[in-house]
């Protein structure tokens, strides 16, 4: 979707400001936050490309005025409730109210170190050969979705080259709405700030993405 | 939002769906035992070692397992190597993945929209805001995370290392310069 989220080229967001010596947490909460999305998470009852997709799905205006884990925490509560988990009692209680469907598996705190250390590998067998070899002169698709893509607004339609192979990958574009992994080829895209931004495009710069199969066309 | 937070959590303890003594443990590990000191590590190794720098490039996700580090948003990995021709930089336009295994947590600025709407576009200028002033011809190659590889940037050694302990020229590697966002610290 053509979504807050996909953020490349926007302008009017001003500087960077990096800061010094930041901390891993700015208040208690955002460690909560970061424990109790990885932890509802592991019920295994959404992947990760349909929590991204709800982040995603926030009104643009609260996405733009939300901190990261604000937006973990919003989306997550959607999840929760979409999954029947909480419910919007439970949430106008603070306090657990109504049944809730049961989890596949609760990560306890002595499996977290080994769940941690696993992580969730995305790479699959692709039962296709590869279409595209290694600098070979490919075009993005020009198209625009209502659901979940991980194809950026600023490269679609744009000619580049192939540089690189990579495994076959769970698509993101079904498995958001569970419509299955449906893996694909992965290729690493590079394509020339000229061709992405036009007039007065850094010469020295050059840009890739990672791009599915099914987002590539021969140029 | 700390409220908010607190009603999630409680909500979803009561009823049996999350323990919280596993979040701790996730916050204990993101605070003091992954973080950019892996990714010194790695990259002070292939600075040293050759044969093991090869492998970097071949097969990050392998080469970085064997030093012990794997894992979440770490499970697919591809080093970058800055030369005297091209500078990396690292982004996730449209999220905030980013690699968890060798760097820890993000920070906030990698997140928020000024830098991924920017370091695509103008990498140069994002760059000044971070002190660091490229030369004018030296190429630019910016990677974005759109897909679950994982990025890490293996930074110029400084000049004036030559038989350095690994341990030693570790402690060059910045964060950033493994984001590309810096360059390793220079010999004291």
């Amino acid at each position: 979707m053509n979504g807050p989220h996909d953020l490349g080229g926007q302008m009017g967001f001003g500087p960077v400001a990096p800061e010094k010596d930041e901390p891993y947490f700015h208040s208690e909460w955002e460690k909560r936050a970061l424990g109790v999305t990885l932890t509802a998470g592991a019920m295994g009852a959404w992947n990760i490309d349909e929590s991204r997709h709800a982040r995603e799905c926030l009104h643009p205006a609260d996405y733009y005025a939300s901190s990261y884990y604000e937006i973990w925490i919003k989306a997550l509560e959607q999840l929760v409730k979409r999954h029947n988990f909480v419910t919007a009692n439970d949430l106008a209680a603070s306090d657990a109210v109504d049944t809730a469907a049961k989890p596949k598996r609760v990560l306890k705190a002595e499996n977290v170190p080994a769940v941690l250390a696993k992580g969730g590998p995305c790479d699959r067998p692709v039962a296709v050969p590869v279409r595209f070899a290694v600098g070979q002169r490919v075009r993005t698709r020009n198209f625009h979705p209502t659901g979940h893509t991980r194809l950026p607004r600023y490269a679609r339609g744009k000619e580049g080259v192939i540089d690189a192979v990579r495994e076959g990958f769970v698509f993101p574009d079904t498995n958001a709405h569970g419509r299955g992994e449906n893996p694909q080829w992965l290729y690493t895209v590079a394509f020339t700030a000229g061709e992405l931004w036009g007039e007065g495009a850094d010469p020295t710069l050059e840009v890739s993405i990672d791009a599915w199969e099914s987002y590539l066309e021969p140029a | 939002m700390a409220a908010r937070v607190r009603a999630l959590e409680t909500i979803l303890t009561r009823k049996g769906l999350i323990d919280p003594a596993a979040i701790d443990v996730i916050v204990d590990t993101y605070e003091t035992k992954v973080g950019p000191r892996n990714g010194a590590a790695v990259v002070a190794k292939a600075w040293s070692e050759p044969d093991f720098a090869e492998w970097l490039k071949r097969d990050a996700t392998a080469a970085i397992a064997s030093l012990g580090f794997t894992g979440r948003q770490g499970e697919h990995m591809q080093a970058v190597f800055n030369t005297d021709e091209t500078h990396n930089l690292v982004v996730c336009t449209l999220c905030s993945c980013y690699p968890w295994s060798v760097l820890g947590l993000p920070p906030v600025w990698y997140k928020a929209p000024p830098y991924r709407s920017r370091a695509v576009i103008d990498p140069r200028g994002v760059l000044e805001e971070f002190g660091l002033s490229l030369p004018k011809d030296k190429k630019i190659r910016v990677w974005d995370s759109t897909a679950e590889l994982r990025y890490l940037v293996v930074p110029q050694r400084p000049a004036g290392t030559e038989g350095w302990r690994e341990e030693r020229l570790a402690d060059l590697v910045t964060r950033d310069s493994m984001i590309g966002t810096g360059v390793a610290r220079e010999a004291a």
